[in-house]
């Protein structure tokens, strides 16, 4: 059952949630250099991590359903290769701001990681339309999977090919973990960090649930005779 | 990903800088009430489909009875 | 079960035979490339290219060509059932993948064959270039015929199977424009090709190659069976 543990997994994601903004605006330590903006941080980049680790996931959950044909593990992966773009829009939204609050510009391509994280972006954001446009059920499924495995190769070799196209011209000075990341900065990161990804989980186990409670109204329907009523959901696999 | 946090770029004035910050987090906000907002709907609709089997249900529990 | 390589020339050998015979993908990628470079001309306003802009034209250009192939590489297998053939036939299904790979990889390269003389003619100032040119350009090619093929052989099974391909190739392939451009900016530039990067770059290509030539080889199986 999705439902189950659902409960105590949302009130653990709301405390660290409401932990790591405490942290954020009463803890960690102001920026010498970027001063307040700097706090944008604690929200953007645990984002962009958790999404790119739930597309890694949606690839894994892929391989599981390959190899073993079972259609749940498909399900996993849609919900979580969906939930991952949402958080993708909110790591875009709140990367423009950062960029307009730092250069005044709301896009820069002079950030290695922001550029990719769009590219990768783009990427999964082709999955819907691709399957959508297969129709037969079983297929969608497989060709959905092939597509979370290739995409989810493609993150590592994406990140490294735009990193190097850096200009060499314009060096970028970064504060790097070893230069000097206060303690307090690390340890708010590192919540915030769990936070985002306890929501992921909890989000993603909430969809779950929802699709499982339809695909049973469906057999429901079905045992009973009964009319249905609306058309069954082209693109989202089902859970029963 | 720490490398990330860039220097050299000139710190914006607090009340400037706040409403940037807050924008951030406002959108964030947003998107899971959005979020919630959708899934709120869906159940709803789960609720309602549900009550509809359950009279259909019972409406043929009380026909076949009746038979 | 025949064996994996006679399958595989086999397959590749009908997929060669067939476009020499009836010329479908091969004149129409080269023209449509002439044209683009035409049109370049024109909408930058330029009539000699080099460094960045070159690698760039050169590379867009050689890239939605490949497009316009990529999308006809399983046209036929389609059209006249040849699918179910190649799945009833007792062979490794892998042996699939790397006849039309192989085969993609063919036009691509008879296609730049065509093409890159003809962009160095219309832009260049020499062909020193060339040679290393052409070396980046079959790296390319292969890591372009390894998901062309992956992403084609799904596409054509769907609805707007033409538009399906481009959208879901073109973000795959970026890092392995980033990658050509990279290696070949350098070598047209304007004092005669310099190597900056060179090597990196082919490495990075290859990794390319490697990667995605090994996820076809794993996958393809689970595209074939029905």
């Amino acid at each position: 059952m999705y439902g189950n543990g659902l409960k105590p997994l949302s009130i653990a994601t709301v405390a660290t949630l409401a932990l790591s903004l405490s942290l954020v605006f009463f803890y960690a330590p102001l920026d010498a250099d970027q001063g307040f903006i700097q706090k944008i941080f604690y929200l953007h980049v645990p984002l962009a991590i958790t999404a790119l680790i739930g597309f890694v996931i949606g690839g894994v959950f892929a391989i599981l359903h390959l190899r073993s044909g079972d259609s749940r593990w498909d399900a996993y992966s849609y919900v979580s290769i969906h939930m991952s773009v949402i958080f993708g829009v909110a790591v875009l939204i709140t990367g423009a701001i950062w960029a307009k609050a730092s250069w005044g510009h709301w896009w820069v391509w002079d950030e290695p990681t922001l550029v990719s994280f769009l590219i990768v972006f783009l990427m999964y954001a082709t999955y819907y339309p691709f399957r959508y446009a297969i129709e037969d059920r079983d297929r969608q499924a497989r060709y959905a999977s092939v597509f979370a495995i290739t995409a989810g190769a493609f993150v590592p070799l994406n990140f490294m090919a735009v990193r190097m196209a850096e200009s060499l011209v314009h060096p970028r000075t970064f504060a790097t973990a070893e230069g000097g990341l206060p303690a307090e900065m690390m340890l708010t990161f590192l919540v915030s960090l769990v936070a985002m990804g306890l929501l992921w989980t909890t989000l993603v186990k909430f969809e779950l649930t929802a699709k499982s409670a339809s695909g049973q109204l469906k057999r429901l329907r079905r045992a009973l005779d009964a009319p249905s009523s609306g058309g069954a959901s082209r693109v989202a696999p089902e859970v029963s | 990903m720490l490398e990330l946090l860039p220097t050299g770029a000139p710190a914006l004035p607090l009340d400037e800088a706040g409403k940037y910050v807050a924008g951030a987090y406002v959108v964030f906000l947003v998107l899971i009430v959005v979020y919630v907002a959708i899934m709120a709907a869906k159940l709803q609709r789960i609720e309602s489909e549900l009550r509809e089997l359950a009279g259909f249900a019972e409406h043929r529990a009380n026909r076949d009875q009746a038979l | 079960m025949t064996p994996t390589r006679v399958a595989f020339s086999a397959l590749l050998g009908k997929d060669l035979r067939t476009e020499l015979r009836t010329l479908q993908s091969l004149p129409a990628m080269a023209l449509f490339a002439v044209t683009t470079f035409v049109i370049f001309r024109f909408g930058l306003d330029r009539t000699a290219l080099s460094g960045s802009l070159a690698a760039g034209v050169l590379w867009v250009t050689l890239l939605f060509a490949a497009i316009l192939g990529i999308n006809r590489l399983f046209v036929a297998e389609r059209e006249e059932g040849g699918f179910d053939a190649v799945r009833l036939a007792p062979i490794d299904r892998t042996a699939v993948f790397a006849a039309k790979a192989a085969a993609l990889l063919v036009y691509l390269v008879a296609l730049e064959l065509i093409t890159v003389p003809i962009f160095a003619i219309f832009f260049l100032d020499s062909a020193a270039a060339l040679p290393p040119l052409a070396l980046a350009l079959l790296l390319a090619d292969l890591g372009l015929a390894a998901t062309g093929t992956l992403i084609s052989s799904m596409a054509v099974n769907s609805r707007a199977r033409d538009l399906l391909t481009p959208l879901v190739l073109l973000p795959l392939a970026v890092p392995l424009s980033i990658a050509t451009t990279g290696a070949i900016e350098p070598l047209l530039g304007v004092g005669g090709p310099t190597y900056e990067r060179f090597g990196t770059w082919l490495a990075v290509l290859g990794l390319y190659d490697l990667i995605f030539l090994l996820v076809g080889y794993a996958v393809f199986d689970f595209l074939l069976e029905d």
